[in-house]
């Protein structure tokens, strides 16, 4: 199985975040928790359907991940570009704080 | 304009108020997601790759410059500076938050817009010609009628949960500038031997996965019926329209499987039953909507401004802009000023909030502070002394809002694409950006002449690809983005539907595909004839051959 990432959008303001250790969220994918089996993938969900009642997240859901070349990313490109911002804006989004 | 009256504006007012309770009880745990999704769909508000999006009403694309001023400042303090005109006369947010949104819809409200009907399966903000009132071919202003419609629309509660959405444009000119043919509901207004005003009514049209041209319904729909036929129409969708799958739920669909002459004796059937009752509107109501679109206070001017042609002739850049972006207007003096915002690789529709309190200015001091959306993704000033365009384009130009390429290969509509939308299955605006830059030299595009590039992401073709002369559509292969191409197809008065070329191109040879195709027209053209007409007239296979002879 690929090592996956849980992401979500923050309910207050609907920027994209990853869950991480500890089920706490954080807006960089580098402080994801990593998850690279079945088990492990679906108790991350619980937790992370857990914080979606607890109104911090909206529809969290796994996503790939490639962390061969020593930096963490999605492997699918909708979810780069998630994970970064608008390819048309470098200026904005995360991609603009890093 | 229309000025909301105590109606309106309570009715505004209540949705703030409403929308503000809904928000804070998501906020408490009251609502579920599930619960309040439906909710904000209602107010406008989206869940979009990076965050929330709100898209605004601006009806039937037309808004004053204090309206301009507000979406600026919301732009500014609740967004990130900037928002995107779309190609339903719409503007959207890229970026507000969700805590937020009870102040922006009450700050819209100051200024009576709203986000109503911008999302859900019921009658969307009505688009119209962005020259109403204005244009020289103008048979009636269809902002009269579109008013109408919003009026009678907004919060029908028969029509609020139809099988799927609903689109109505209106045009009142026989040059089509609303692309009514590839609507739900295309509104043409026309005038008989009598000089008594009607409708062409044309049912079914519509873009998205399965793309069909509009079927006339009504040849002339006399002016006092227009809402008992329009509620006919919608009252047999209702009934039929499929539920069962959203992809076979659009009016379409259902004039599709009656056959137009059984939809037809459907929607008379029902309307004999209402028609002549009290859904039509009584006709003092119908003048005192009217009243609100009496044009300005013109003043008495010779019909060619000396002015005018002196600047056109010293200055060559003016003179180019004067040909592509200014149309005729009907008041001798004054013409109407088309705002490109498609700068050469910038974003289609994209507007910061200092260009839009820059538009707001320039309206106010010379087009009677009005502003119309154009669902080409530009904005227009509808009424401007000719002796005050040369002044209108050098403020343009100081805030890279005076790009000459109205109609040209450049103004390109792009839906917003992977970059911002979840449904997106590909890119539209980088393709946009690169097409623009390729084609940088106006002399070149100039050269090519009018040609209408259309880009969706996905097959829900909000960027009206079907309808491009040259239309991409953006598809995922195996994670990769591809591009399918269609050629010859139009949203004006001989609307047509593109056809698919060949397989579907990478990314990377978008550009190439489209220079080999524009190369191809040029080496086939005769003499002053567009691309479009070229294409009708030799169909696809030179277009085929040249562009798939390489791979």
């Amino acid at each position: 199985m690929a090592t996956q990432v849980i992401s979500a959008n923050r309910l207050g303001d609907g920027l994209v975040v990853y869950m991480t250790d500890g089920s706490g969220w954080s807006e960089r994918i580098a402080d994801a928790h990593a998850v690279t089996d079945k088990e492990a993938g679906e108790a991350a969900m619980a937790a992370a359907r857990a914080a979606e009642v607890a109104r911090l997240v909206v529809e969290p859901y796994l996503i790939d991940i490639d962390e061969s070349g020593g930096e963490r990313r999605p492997t699918r490109y909708r979810e780069l570009i998630r994970a970064k911002g608008p390819t048309v804006r470098p200026d904005i989004g995360k991609q603009a704080e890093l | 304009m229309y000025l909301y009256d105590a109606i309106d504006q309570s009715l505004v007012d209540q949705r703030v108020e409403q929308f503000h309770d809904q928000v804070r009880r998501r906020m408490a745990g009251e609502l579920t997601e599930e619960q309040f999704k439906p909710l904000r769909l209602m107010n406008g508000l989206y869940l979009q790759l990076h965050a929330y999006m709100l898209r605004v009403a601006i009806p039937y694309g037309t808004m004053s410059s204090h309206q301009m001023r507000k979406l600026a400042h919301i732009a500014r303090r609740y967004d990130k500076g900037y928002g995107h005109f779309t190609t339903r006369q719409n503007l959207q947010f890229n970026w507000p938050k969700l805590e937020e949104m009870p102040d922006i819809l009450a700050e819209l409200a100051e200024v009576q817009m709203h986000a109503l009907q911008t999302s859900g399966n019921c009658i969307r903000n009505v688009t119209a010609d962005q020259y109403a009132g204005a244009a020289a071919d103008e048979v009636a202003d269809p902002r009269i009628t579109a008013e109408v419609v919003r009026q009678w629309s907004t919060l029908h509660p028969e029509f609020s949960f139809l099988p799927r959405k609903f689109k109505i444009a209106v045009t009142g000119s026989p040059r089509d500038r609303a692309a009514a043919r590839v609507h739900d509901i295309g509104l043409i207004i026309k005038s008989d031997e009598a000089g008594a005003m009607g409708y062409q009514v044309i049912v079914g049209g519509g873009l998205g996965r399965t793309p069909m041209i509009g079927v006339t319904v009504h040849d002339f729909l006399p002016k006092r019926h227009l809402l008992s036929y329009i509620e006919a129409i919608l009252r047999v969708y209702n009934q039929a329209g499929r539920r069962d799958n959203m992809y076979k739920a659009r009016i379409k669909i259902l004039v599709h499987a009656l056959g137009a002459e059984e939809f037809i004796r459907r929607v008379n059937a029902e309307w004999e039953a209402i028609r002549d009752s009290a859904v039509d509107l009584p006709a003092g109501e119908h003048d005192r909507i009217a009243a609100f679109f009496a044009p300005p206070r013109f003043e008495p001017l010779a019909k060619h401004d000396a002015l005018f042609a002196r600047y056109r002739l010293e200055d060559r850049e003016f003179a180019q802009w004067a040909r592509t972006n200014v149309a005729p207007h009907k008041q001798p003096g004054y013409d109407i000023a088309n705002i490109s915002l498609k700068p050469e690789g910038g974003i289609p529709g994209d507007a910061t909030a200092e260009q839009m309190n820059a538009v707001a200015a320039i309206a106010e001091r010379f087009s009677f502070s009005e502003i119309r959306v154009t669902h080409e993704q530009n904005l227009v000033l509808p009424h401007v002394r000719q002796a005050d365009l040369y002044d209108v384009w050098q403020t343009l130009r100081s805030h890279d809002l005076a790009t000459p390429n109205l109609g040209l290969i450049s103004d390109i509509i792009a839906c917003p694409g992977m970059d911002y939308c979840s449904l997106a299955n590909a890119r539209s605006i980088p393709l946009a950006q690169d097409i623009s830059k390729r084609f940088a030299d106006l002399k070149q595009q100039h050269d090519i002449g009018e040609l209408k590039v259309k880009i969706s992401g996905c097959i829900n073709a909000c960027g009206h690809h079907h309808v491009g002369h040259i239309g991409l559509l953006g598809v995922d292969r195996k994670g990769e983005e591809y591009y399918q191409i269609t050629l010859g197809g139009s949203a004006d008065e001989n609307t047509s539907l593109g056809e698919i070329i060949g397989p579907a191109v990478s990314y990377d040879n978008v550009v190439d595909a489209i220079e080999t195709i524009t190369t191809t027209y040029v080496g086939l053209r005769t003499d002053g004839e567009s691309f479009l007409d070229t294409y009708r007239r030799v169909g696809k296979e030179p277009f085929k051959e040249t562009l798939y002879a390489a791979h």
